[in-house]
């Protein structure tokens, strides 16, 4: 029975100094819940950065100079940096006025197109992990599903070199997100059918990926590149026709390219898909009490398949982004050192498996892995060695305080203690329909 | 064995919480071997006035005078040191442990000063038990007892630490009929030993059965306090309340049409793969109430989940509206007009994390106006749950709030509305009133006799004698799964409760 706040104090742990305000833990939930939407991720990264500086202290570097030379590895500086500078509109002659300087062969402008490549990617993989995860289920198999849109996609596009580019492009996509949501499709069928876990099932399912595509591009494999005596484990490059347009920068030096686009389209998908479809209705209703959506009428075998569908579509898009935009060919060691499916569960968890905390995460997560990364990083402020390292720190770092969520709002409220904001927490204010 | 002294006295208790006045002034004072009711609405201030006494809550005016000192009472240890002690609604018991090892906690008695000496703490506890005539077995561990057991752990607990003031919060709630029979028994026998308790409760008929006197609050305020002799439901409901209340429902005569529920031969196996429903068989007119009355954990869960297409029957027939419906899933149940207001609305008829206005399209949110191929259409979602808000008088919050940041009275108001509003053919009713307070319950009652006069037909499962009898037209009662006998409206508690635990009765 749920009553209102002022006569529900029983699950007060006892012993509790009663002379300051005592919300119960409903009600710090509640309270939480709206105020996590923003804070706490913000509290989460904060905590995480100053861990990692402190580590970076204790190996006598000084963490303000490498959080500097991170900042300036991501090549976000690019956007404080105004002048009077011209942009070309794309297929005509004309200029216009714009704040920014474009000039690619600037190492400002080229971290910056290296930090979107990366973004992009990590918004889908993010996306495949937060769409499940609005349907309660556990995707930790982002990375098999990157990698087999990956696979389809680099076969697709390396093959029937005289498409016209636009179907060649076209084709090569939608097969990748099929081959993701096929696989993705296992676990949720598992999980409906029989109940076995998606985690485990999604687990098992990376390997197989894994190994899939190890055998595939492998020396002697199908798909392997017969040229150079067939010594290089690497699938043949993707043809003219298969690749995605680039946008800003050299193509030969990983430009950046529409794919981005792709990626920002694919975050409004996703909020409109969850939040005005019926699709979306339920997959949130079977996510939030499978009961009461059984008890709806909805069908809550069927939206465990649909939801890992749908979310290994994105992730099998990101693959396919990654190999038309950029990358062009696939070799065994790409697959095997590949955790870009991995830090997309970080981004989902920070970014609350929402569109705009998605987005946002995986800018973050995108600057990190490419600021800290050999070539972003000044090894004079910082060895390069220990600089990913530094990455994967911090990455996990979020991934404990986002786990440990409740911690964080502790510390929030505690700025009560040293005189920082409101006496008590403000009074409920009435959500936004979804 | 009243002395002149309270053993207990609150003077003008006031307790803020932003934006509320929990408790406005108000006085109590707890005579030494009696019951003492505290009775008000959910949200009267009930809770917090015991946590303030508890030692949970600092109050911000008033005192607290115990044997005719006053006390400061700033912790539950404070609290416990001065003999009271509080069962809380929700147990504070640890499952894995034994019956004695929960009642010694935190005081257990030593052999060498550090090792817990078992045995000795079985014997008093068992020692404790026969002094009070409960029946407990101090080895059991506390999963494996039922609830009532688990609440007398709770009460030991207390007599344990030597408590002579005894708080129960809402002692009842949780009970079977007959554990709630066994409850009061229990409180007798501590009053006759001396001991004072305070019942917090917003149950009508326990209050009047089991209390010595009776102190109403309402919104904070104390309304008066009363003597058990003399005062009525229709009276305590009207100072709960602050109006006159309906507590039997006023209706006519019921005007059966053409079966619109009909079960045969009906078996359903539950989670454990035993056969819960043996064999029922029954129909419900148009335009009538049919209750099935019973203990709890006979079959009806099973039957209700059987009728409503949660679970599927092993054998028999169900049809509805002359279409069988026997093996059908929940969602045709829903298109062929079977309304169901679950059990339990928290697990069941409610996302909570969901706003009210979506948790009002749970059954037709893919249906127009609501949606169209497949998009959603807020704005006629939102439009739509604004009328029903309205018409079905759901206060605390609009469309866009959560569903669970509402009352339990009012979500139960949210489910209604919305099983109600589909305008179903059959309406199956599982304990609607179940935690709800007077006012909600007269809502939720003159609701489903409305749907009857409309024509539609009506099942009601209920623990509630009371219920069943001032609602249903005609009574089933459920016993292992089978009928046990059917009754009319003019049944009394006593035939009913014969055949609720097995006694055949010719129908």
């Amino acid at each position: 029975m749920t009553e209102p706040p002022q006569d529900a104090p029983q699950n007060e742990p006892l012993g509790e100094k009663p002379d300051a305000y005592a919300p119960s833990v409903a009600e710090r939930l509640a309270f939480y819940q709206r105020a996590g939407g923003v804070i706490t991720p913000l509290i989460t990264v904060i905590l995480a950065f100053f861990a990692g500086g402190m580590v970076v202290l204790a190996t006598g570097h000084n963490p303000v100079k490498t959080y500097k030379a991170v900042w300036e590895g991501t090549g976000l500086q690019w956007f404080f940096q105004f002048g009077h500078h011209h942009i070309d509109i794309p297929f005509t002659n004309h200029q216009v006025f714009f704040w920014w300087d474009t000039n690619a062969n600037l190492l400002a402008p080229y971290n910056l197109q290296q930090t979107l490549i990366l973004t992009t990617t990590l918004i889908l993989t993010g996306l495949a992990v937060g769409f499940a995860f609005r349907c309660g289920l556990f995707n930790i198999g982002g990375q098999g599903q990157y990698i087999s849109g990956a696979i389809v996609s680099v076969w697709v596009g390396s093959s029937w070199a005289h498409m016209s580019q636009g179907l060649h492009v076209f084709l090569a996509i939608a097969l990748a997100m099929l081959a993701g949501a096929g696989i993705a499709a296992v676990a949720g069928f598992l999980k409906a059918t029989v109940g076995a876990h998606e985690v485990i099932t999604t687990i098992m399912l990376n390997w197989i990926a894994y190994w899939v595509g190890s055998f595939l591009f492998g020396r002697g494999g199908p798909l392997q590149n017969p040229g150079q005596g067939g010594s290089v484990p690497i699938s043949n490059d993707v043809t003219p026709s298969g690749k995605l347009p680039t946008f800003w920068g050299n193509p030969d030096l990983q430009a950046l390219h529409v794919g981005l686009f792709i990626a920002l389209g694919a975050l409004v998908v996703f909020w409109l898909m969850l939040n005005r479809t019926t699709l979306g209705y339920q997959v949130r209703a079977v996510g939030f009490n499978p009961e009461a959506a059984r008890y709806g009428g909805i069908n809550v075998a069927r939206n465990y398949v649909y939801a890992m569908a749908i979310s290994g579509a994105f992730a099998g898009l990101g693959g396919a982004i990654d190999i038309l935009g950029w990358q062009y060919r696939l070799g065994v060691l790409d697959i095997q050192v590949s955790n870009i499916g991995f830090i997309g569960i970080a981004v989902a968890l920070l970014g609350r498996n929402t569109a705009v905390g998605v987005g946002l995460a995986a800018l973050l997560f995108g600057a990190l892995v490419n600021g800290t990364s050999t070539r972003g990083l000044d090894p004079s402020v910082f060895p390069p060695q220990l600089a990913g390292n530094l990455t994967l720190m911090i990455q996990a770092l979020v991934l404990l305080f986002v786990g440990a969520d409740v911690l964080v709002l502790y510390l929030w409220q505690a700025r009560r203690w040293i005189g920082l904001g409101p006496k008590a927490p403000p009074s409920p204010q009435p959500e936004t329909v979804a | 064995m009243t002395d002149d002294i309270p053993v207990l006295e609150l003077r003008g208790i006031t307790k803020r919480f932003p934006g509320i006045l929990a408790n406005d002034h108000v006085d109590f004072d707890l005579r030494d071997g009696e019951v003492h009711a505290l009775l008000g609405e959910n949200g009267a201030g009930k809770s917090t006035l015991m946590n303030i006494l508890y030692g949970l809550y600092r109050h911000d005016e008033g005192e607290i005078l115990l044997h005719g000192k006053p006390a400061e009472i700033d912790s539950p240890h404070a609290a416990i040191a001065a003999g009271i002690g509080m069962v809380h609604q929700h147990f504070m018991l640890i499952p894995v442990m034994t019956v004695a090892e929960n009642i010694v906690l935190a005081a257990e008695p030593k052999t060498s000063g550090v090792l817990l000496d078992i045995g000795e703490a079985e014997r008093r506890v068992r020692e404790l038990a026969e002094r009070f005539k409960f029946h407990i077995d101090p080895r059991a561990r506390v999963q494996d007892i039922t609830v009532g057991q688990q609440q007398r752990v709770e009460i030991l607990k207390a007599l344990y630490r030597n408590a002579d003031i005894l708080i129960l919060d809402e002692p009842t709630a949780v009970l079977t009929p007959q554990e709630a029979i066994e409850l009061f028994e229990i409180l007798k026998e501590l009053v006759a030993q001396g001991m004072s308790v305070i019942f917090i409760s917003h149950k009508l008929n326990e209050v009047l059965e089991i209390a010595d006197r009776i102190t109403v609050l309402r919104r904070g305020k104390k309304v008066d306090t009363i003597a058990r002799e003399g005062a009525t439901e229709e009276g305590l409901a009207r100072m709960m309340v602050g109006r006159e209340v309906l507590l039997r429902v006023d209706k006519r005569p019921s005007q059966p049409g053409e079966p619109l529920l009909h079960v045969d031969g009906l078996q359903v196996i539950d989670d454990r793969g035993l056969e819960a429903v043996r064999g029922i068989s029954f129909d419900v007119r148009a335009g009538e109430i049919v209750a099935i009355a019973g203990v709890d954990g006979n079959g009806q869960t099973e039957l209700i989940d059987a009728l409503t297409g949660l679970r599927h029957p092993s054998q028999g027939t169900i049809v509805v509206g002359g279409r069988e419906l026997t093996r059908a899933s929940a969602h045709e149940f829903l298109q062929e007009g079977v309304g169901h207001i679950p059990e339990d609305r928290h697990r069941r008829g409610l996302v909570l994390e969901f706003s009210l206005a979506e948790n009002l399209v749970l059954h037709d949110y893919a249906k127009r106006p609501y949606a169209r191929k497949g998009f959603l259409n807020p704005g006629r979602i939102v439009d739509s749950a604004r009328t029903l808000l309205r018409e079905f008088d759901v206060r605390g919050g609009g469309p866009a709030t959560r569903a669970s940041a509402l009352s339990g009275g009012n979500q139960q108001k949210v489910v209604i509305a919305r099983e109600v509003a589909r305008d179903p053919r059959v309406l199956i009713a599982a304990q609607p009133t179940r935690g709800l307070d007077v006012g909600a319950i007269e809502f939720v009652h003159r609701r489903l006799v409305e749907q009857r006069d409309a024509g539609k037909a009506v099942l009601l499962v209920s623990l509630e004698l009371e219920e069943v009898l001032s609602l249903a037209d005609r009574i089933l009662v459920i016993y292992e799964g089978a009928i046990a006998g059917e009754f009319g409206p003019s049944a009394t508690e006593e035939e009913l409760g014969i055949a609720m635990t097995g006694g055949k009765v010719a129908a």
